[in-house]
């Protein structure tokens, strides 16, 4: 078996019998994105030298027997909004385009201290501003499973990574579904962690009250391992919850016997396609199977979930936005700027793509004077439904089943013209980060070729559980195991 | 009494003295930098990323504050965003407090114009929020120095409630004095850690309308505050006289030209967008916390000025100068504690000579040359008439330059006054007899020439002789002289 496409746990073994070191794995994964990254673009930076440097480290670590932990010597890469110190990091935005950042996000510290080895940054759309990597600066990200279909997005070239076995784990961000609908597209798991579960010092914002960075990889267990390095409180992030973090590992084999799912029959409505219905139905049967007691619940404010989500990140997009204005760091386009107004507009109208400008714009108007009580406040409060709407079901169910897509990729350039149909294909998972509450997207089944996701939402904190039943399903399926053609 | 009366409002910037700065580790204390930019970080530098952390010693000195100035301290607080776009400024919005502000509607009595009762002004409100960068301009271009950017600010608000100048520096006089005696806030004006901000309207005496108002921003002394708000009501008092309206206009004060200059206008006017800060949950202030911080308050100004007007028979105007700074009560009160002489002559040689010599030497109050003891000794001195006023006076002197005891510059020098009636009989009786071209004159009715016989005498003592016993002495002689 080619040492890339192995899974964490199974590379962790080997690992610690030293039966492989962590330079053999990283640089037969590197040496797999150079040969299989030109098809798909996932990468926007490969890092081989540091990458190497640190998997010399990682081994030395092992060899002393050195804080040696189940991350050490497993080569990663991470959604390029993520900052790692003295690695380009772009946002895939031309106004990031050469920015090298002076200090690591919290979650990358974390990672460098388990002596996890980072290989690189993955493509994403701009600022988190996209469900289908098409809003990349730089240039498109092909779903491994069909190349002409996009990967999802926003963390799109993480989810295609991971699918092509580039890297044995990712860090993805979501902040409407950017980690679980490309995870759904592209055939991996991924999961969303509750707000504030994961510090996001470091992580570039898009919306600072959603964004939450998780794990993708290609299975629950692998998550898992990297969830309990990643998580918990952290003295920069004031809003990282400083629950204590459980052991993930701990109960994840349990039996899953008698646990309640739901059904928000909201999400079973029209649009949905056929191949993905029946995959989910044919999934829930198999939760049945194991023991899980399966009804219908309703979340009645669903329909509001993709206003409430958009109103409030243009809202908070549009300030988090504000500092790219050429004076620090990033892009500068002073020339023929007679002054610093000229600065600011010639620089975010040059550094910023159309969709970027356009939230920006949308977000200053939902704030203004006269506007703010209409949108921003109405959406403030009417997110307090969509959280209570999830407070009422998880007082009758353990956890909701729902298809993370209605629908799987789609092909690219179908939807870049209409934002709107864009938007839409998002409608399953927005409503989760408004609420704050953790979700897990798995593999479970086809259609047409193209892979379904299921995710699988908890309240807040169970993630624990999440990934217990997510583990419990793949060990009875195979969908996760699947790989793209061009990589077998 | 004037057609118009003014109606003027203050907001008050004041940098609170903190190790490092509201929202990171930063170093806070920016006028030490050894070089612009060196106490800075990704939080205070807005690098993408970066995220805000509160301060909790800033909002314990916010509270401190928020107290004296009789505020409710509010239980839940909220950070907001002020959006802007300014090269001062590198998160593009500054965290402020907006709805929910860390203390509101408190109150602050103040001397009121006749200088004998209080007037009350209402405070708004007070809250946190950071300083911005300090731009510098050359030539064409201006660099940015972010060594202050971030520095916690407390913004204290107070209702449009001062109808004089006098009464808008007496605010703002004892608001610094507060901050001072909080010990949170230098009060060093050169510096830049107090920053006023006037509105001001003018209406018709008697009216109780509010008119459309002015913002001066930006004034950075009392001399300014004063300065401008008086021009400013005296040029909307003319408009208005005129038959003009006032606009609603930000403006600046030209200094060197002492006028106010229109910035910008209404329609120009920033729309802020404020909204919750998301980096930053709200802040819970626990009345428990409040509870425990009220205990903390120091004597206030205030309530010191009250006791000394009890305690030591002082008048108003004395006991607000002496209790205008905390270390100049603190060293009123050790002296008046270590002297047998009455509190009142105290006063009057600290409010006189000794602050003379402390401003005329730029001296500190901690750690004068003079300490409380030696002044002590010096007003007994005095008043025991060990030496009379005038060695006193240069005895001082003397003490400030050297920094010894009073008693010992009094022996060095010999400088001990000279009471002995019979030595001094003898000195005024030489000096009548040396002088009888004067004695006539003022036996005829001149009487000023008395004054220049006491002169005499003082120069043959060398200026020891008691002056009362001089009197006496020389008005015996000249009777005497009448009458033969």
């Amino acid at each position: 078996m080619d040492l890339y496409s192995l899974t964490l746990r199974e590379a962790g073994e080997l690992l610690a019998k030293k039966q492989v070191s962590s330079l053999e794995l990283t640089s037969a994964t590197l040496e797999h994105i150079h040969r299989t990254d030109a098809s798909i673009r996932a990468f926007v930076t490969v890092s081989d030298e540091t990458a190497l440097a640190q998997a010399r480290q990682a081994d030395e670590r092992r060899r002393r027997g050195e804080m040696v932990t189940p991350l050490t010597g497993i080569p990663f890469a991470v959604k390029d909004c993520i900052s790692t110190k003295g690695v380009r990091t772009t946002c895939s935005s031309r106004i990031l385009e050469n920015y090298l950042p002076p200090y690591n996000a919290t979650v990358i510290a974390r990672l460098a201290e388990a002596g996890a080895v980072l290989i690189g940054k993955h493509n994403m759309d701009e600022f988190g501003m996209g469900s289908s990597c098409e809003n990349s600066a730089f240039f498109n990200t092909h779903n491994p499973w069909d190349l002409e279909r996009v990967p999802g997005g926003s963390s799109g070239g993480s989810a295609a990574a991971v699918a092509a076995r580039m890297g044995t784990f990712a860090l993805g961000e979501d902040t409407g579904g950017s980690i679980r609908m490309p995870a759904g597209f592209c055939n991996v798991t991924g999961l969303k962690t509750t707000y504030g579960r994961v510090s996001r010092y470091g992580l570039i914002a898009l919306v600072s009250s959603f964004d939450s960075i998780g794990p993708m990889a290609q299975d629950a267990y692998d998550c898992a391992s990297v969830l309990q390095v990643i998580a918990g409180k952290d003295p920069h992030d004031a809003t990282s919850l400083s629950a204590p973090v459980p052991d993930y590992l701990k109960d994840i084999t349990q039996p899953v016997k008698g646990f309640r799912v739901g059904i928000p029959k909201e999400y079973f409505q029209a649009g949905m396609e056929a191949g993905v219905e029946s995959s989910i139905r044919e999934a829930i049967r198999k939760l049945g199977e194991l023991g899980m007691e399966i009804q219908e619940v309703s979340l009645p404010h669903t329909k509001y979930g993709l206003p409430v989500y958009y109103l409030i990140l243009f809202a908070e997009a549009s300030a988090n936005l504000a500092r790219f204005d050429g004076t620090r760091f990033g892009l500068s386009v002073s020339e023929g700027a007679e002054n610093v107004i000229d600065l600011y507009l010639q620089t975010r109208r040059e550094g910023f793509g159309a969709e970027v400008r356009r939230r920006i714009m949308l977000g200053a108007y939902v704030l203004s004077a006269g506007y703010y009580d209409a949108y921003y406040l109405k959406a403030q409060k009417v997110r307090t439904l969509l959280r209570q709407d999830f407070e009422n079901a998880f007082e009758k169910v353990d956890v909701l089943v729902a298809p993370t897509c209605p629908t799987t990729a789609f092909k690219l350039g179908e939807k870049t013209a209409d934002p709107l149909a864009m938007y839409l294909s998002d409608i399953y998972v927005v409503a989760t980060n408004p609420a704050g509450v953790p979700a897990l997207s798995v593999p479970c089944g086809f259609s047409n070729g193209m892979p379904v996701g299921m995710q699988l939402i908890g309240k807040h904190l169970s993630e624990d559980l999440l990934l217990r039943l997510g583990h419990a399903y793949q060990s009875v399926t195979d969908w996760h195991k699947m790989r793209p053609g061009m990589i077998q | 009494m004037s057609v118009y009366e003014p109606v003027i409002g203050l907001e008050i910037h004041a940098e609170l003295l903190t190790h490092s700065k509201m929202f990171c580790g930063c170093s806070a204390a920016y006028a030490q930098a050894p070089e612009p930019n060196t106490f800075i970080c990704p939080v205070c530098t807005a690098l993408p990323g970066a995220m805000p952390v509160v301060n909790e010693k800033a909002v314990e000195h916010a509270i401190l504050v928020g107290l004296a100035l009789n505020c409710t301290i509010n239980e839940m607080n909220q950070f907001a965003r002020k959006n802007y776009f300014y090269p001062d400024l590198p998160k593009g919005y500054q965290i402020s407090q907006y709805d929910l502000p860390l203390a509101s509607n408190g109150f602050l009595d103040i001397p009121d114009e006749s200088g004998g009762g209080v007037q009350r002004i209402r405070v708004r409100r007070a809250h946190l929020e950071e300083d911005t960068a300090k731009l510098s301009h050359e030539g064409d271009h201006a660099l940015v120095d972010y060594n202050r950017a971030g520095v916690p600010l407390l913004e204290i608000v107070s209702e449009p409630d001062m109808h004089s100048v006098e009464s808008v520096l007496a605010y703002a006089t004892r608001v610094r004095a507060i901050l001072r005696y909080l010990g949170v806030n230098s009060g060093d004006m050169e510096k830049g850690v107090l920053r006023f901000e006037a509105n001001v309207s003018v209406r018709p005496t008697g009216s109780s309308e509010l008119r459309t108002r002015t913002e001066i921003k930006n004034l950075n002394s009392f001399r300014a505050l004063t300065r401008a708000t008086a021009y400013e009501i005296q040029r909307q008092t003319q408009l208005y006289e005129n038959g003009g309206e006032v606009i609603q206009v930000t403006l600046g004060w030209d200094d060197l030209r002492g006028i106010t200059v229109s910035q910008r206008s209404k329609e120009e006017a920033h729309d802020y967008r404020y909204f919750p800060e998301p980096d930053l949950p709200p802040l819970e202030i626990s009345r428990t916390r409040v509870e425990e911080l009220r205990t903390r308050l120091p004597e206030l100004p205030e309530a010191k000025s009250l006791r000394f007007l009890q305690e030591f028979g002082l008048t108003v105007k004395e006991a607000a100068l002496l209790t205008s700074e905390k270390s100049l009560a603190d060293y009123f009160e050790r002296t008046v504690a270590l002297s047998k002489s009455p509190a009142k002559t105290i006063n009057n040689w600290i409010s006189g000579e000794f602050l003379r010599y402390v401003n005329d030497l730029g001296l500190d109050l901690d750690g004068l040359p003079v300490p409380p003891e030696n002044l002590a000794e010096l007003v007994d001195l005095a008043t025991g008439k060990v030496i009379n006023d005038n060695s006193a006076k240069a005895v001082l002197k003397e003490m400030f330059q050297t920094g010894q005891s009073p008693k010992q510059i009094v022996e060095a020098k010999n400088l001990a006054q000279v009471s002995d009636e019979g030595y001094l009989e003898g000195i005024v009786t030489r000096v009548l007899a040396d002088n009888p071209k004067e004695v006539a004159s003022y036996l005829a009715g001149k009487e000023t020439v008395f004054q220049w016989m006491m002169g005499q005498v003082a120069r043959l003592t060398k200026g020891k002789a008691d002056p009362q016993v001089t009197r006496q002495l020389l008005l015996q002689g000249l009777e005497k002289a009448r009458k033969s």
